[in-house]
């Protein structure tokens, strides 16, 4: 059973129809990348899979589960988790309490047992600092814990929030341009830790621009153009799609025009 | 050790009033949900544990809890609509919660109406108003270095990315308001039993702006700021008394001057700087503030104070001291004209109509 699978969704904004009937699905182990140029309807996909959107039409399902009557706080707590586009990090919290905010899905502490300082809360506590230094240590941010997170170079931004997200446990994790505004040796560096996650049995889905870098890293890949599925395939089989070609480059009679 | 009753009075208001700005502090300090009814809690708590012990001889501690109960519960029902509003829309619907309280105490029969409240017996004293302000403090630090309180920091950072981690947003703002909501709520029971006299006025917009400012001139978001504000911001209207005949007239005048200066110089509060590392970035760069002072209602509630203390300096002379202080912010005909009815002259009006 797929992890993810999308099942004819269309998302409409008064007469615009930003996404158009796409089925998509993602299987366990995978790393799907899903390109296409501005404005073909990645980032509206995404929103519809975290649940910030609600479709118009269509399904998506999550483990098999519909994902329509769920609140996106709940989304996560079923096992998707997904970092932000332009970066989001809580920039006034410590590097390690940002992570920490990640596992708050995953634990259970209560008001009271936290005033009383009871056992249980100061265990979980502990738990739940060592869990995400090790998380910390997965993706290679070598800083101090204790760093306000504003103070994070961009590139460690990054790692930040993949970290964050990997701490809510999730079964997939979505990408949003993990490399926009990278330069080469971050990138690099950004592609072997998204192998490193796969590796460590997550599915991964990777919205990306740079197509070098999804063609480097995804298994699989879907091109989006203005809201339509117009490919998928393997990385070779979609670079030579001439749909593809044309969507991304345009073909002689759009030049001409 | 001998305290005159002066000073004594003085320190039982700054206690009630850090527990009022410390338990504002976790919902607009901690979660950066502005909030500008905090008064009305105050008073649900002080006319609910006066009403219990002076009509139906309830004992004190039971009225105390109860009135914390009660303002609880009042929490839960202003907060569970309004706290998924944002911003500006949160501050007016807060804003609009706590006039309908006082215009509803005003109109009551069981709270004496316009007349206020009277007969309540002195319960409060120092050694337990400073006590409960105490265990406020101790609550409050337990609460915000738990997982609860980085999820109300992470909510102020960037409630987006706090829905994608999983938080359910709306469910820990309104705890936050419910648990700010009670201490309010004992507060108010402290100052009935304290004064053995309410009236809504006490309780008015003027008041929740008042607690805001102990709030912001302390330090946003730290556990200190808020005790220092309530502190300050309580001596400093006694202290401009001392330092000479023209300033003691004036000194409403002053002391809304000084809040002035005070914001310019210092935005991110008295403990700002002085606190070491992370917690004193999180207080000056705490956005909510930016906003609040850069938004319309922004200017408008500084418009407002200023006006609420420019009239107090006028009317006031003759009552006692800490009357003045607590409730007198608010007192004084004219300050109605900000559109809320603030004060005892509005709300005669109201309640002879």
């Amino acid at each position: 059973m797929p992890v993810l699978e999308l099942r004819e969704v269309s998302k409409s904004f008064g007469g615009i129809t930003a996404v158009r009937e796409v089925s998509l699905s993602v299987n366990p182990g995978d790393i799907l990348g899903l390109i296409g140029p501005n404005g073909a309807g990645k980032t509206t996909l995404f929103n519809l899979v975290t649940g910030i959107y609600s479709p118009s039409s269509g399904e998506i399902l999550l483990d098999g589960r519909n994902l329509a009557a769920l609140q996106p706080h709940q989304i996560t707590n079923s096992g998707l988790a997904r970092t932000f586009q332009n970066i989001r990090i809580f920039g006034q919290m410590s590097v390690l309490e940002n992570v920490m905010i990640g596992r708050h899905c995953r634990t259970r502490s209560g008001i009271l047992g936290a005033i009383l300082g009871m056992p249980g809360v100061k265990k979980e506590e502990k738990e739940t600092r060592e869990r995400c230094l090790e998380l910390l240590d997965f993706v290679g941010l070598d800083v101090d814990p204790d760093e306000k997170a504003s103070n994070l170079s961009y590139g460690q931004q990054r790692q930040l929030e993949i970290a964050r997200a990997l701490a809510t446990d999730p079964e997939l994790l979505l990408l949003d341009e993990p490399a926009a505004g990278m330069n080469l040796q971050e990138t690099k560096e950004i592609t072997s830790l998204i192998k490193r996650i796969r590796d460590a049995g997550k599915t991964i889905l990777l919205i990306e621009h740079d197509m070098r870098m999804v063609m480097g890293t995804a298994d699989r890949v879907a091109v989006l153009d203005h809201g339509t599925k117009i490919a998928e395939g393997s990385p070779k089989e979609v670079q030579r799609d001439p749909a593809v070609i044309k969507a991304y480059l345009g073909d002689e009679a759009n030049v001409v025009a | 050790m001998m305290i005159s009753p002066y000073y004594y009075q003085l320190l039982v208001i700054a206690s009630i009033n850090a527990i009022m700005a410390l338990s504002l502090n976790l919902v607009t300090g901690c979660a950066g949900q502005l909030s500008l009814g905090h008064a009305a809690f105050m008073g649900i708590g002080a006319y609910t544990a006066g009403i219990l012990t002076s009509v139906y001889d309830v004992p004190f501690a039971v009225s105390l809890i109860a009135g914390g109960a009660v303002a609880a519960l009042a929490g839960l029902i202003v907060g569970l609509p309004t706290l998924r509003l944002k911003g500006d829309y949160l501050a007016i619907a807060t804003l609009g919660f706590g006039e309908i309280i006082r215009v509803a105490i005003l109109n009551m029969g069981i709270t004496g109406g316009p007349f206020g409240l009277r007969g309540i017996s002195k319960h409060t004293n120092l050694a337990l108003a400073a006590t409960a302000a105490v265990l406020v403090y101790w609550t409050m630090t337990r609460l915000m270095n738990s997982r609860f309180g980085r999820a109300l920091t992470a909510i102020r950072e960037d409630e987006v990315a706090a829905v994608a981690m999983g938080i359910d947003v709306t469910r820990c703002k309104v705890l936050a308001f419910v648990i700010s909501a009670a201490w309010a709520g004992v507060a108010g029971g402290l100052f009935a039993h304290w004064f053995r006299y309410l009236h809504p006025s006490s309780f008015a917009f003027a008041a929740s702006v008042e607690i805001l400012s102990m709030v912001v001139l302390g330090g946003m978001g730290s556990l200190e700021g808020p005790v220092i504000g309530a502190v300050v911001l309580t001596y400093a209207p006694e202290l401009l008394r001392g330092v000479s005949d023209f300033v003691s007239r004036h000194r409403m005048l002053f002391y809304g001057a000084l809040l002035v200066i005070m914001m310019l110089v210092r935005p991110q509060g008295l403990v700002g700087a002085g606190v070491k590392g992370l917690r004193a970035a999180r207080l000056s760069k705490f956005q909510g503030f930016g906003r609040l002072q850069s938004s319309k209602l922004g200017q408008w509630i500084a418009a407002a104070m200023e006006k609420v203390h420019w009239k107090g300096s006028t009317g006031s002379d003759d009552s006692c001291v800490v009357n003045e202080h607590v409730s007198g912010l608010a007192i004084g005909p004219g300050t109605g004209s900000t559109g809320t009815g603030v004060g005892r002259g509005g709300g005669e009006e109201n309640a002879g109509s």
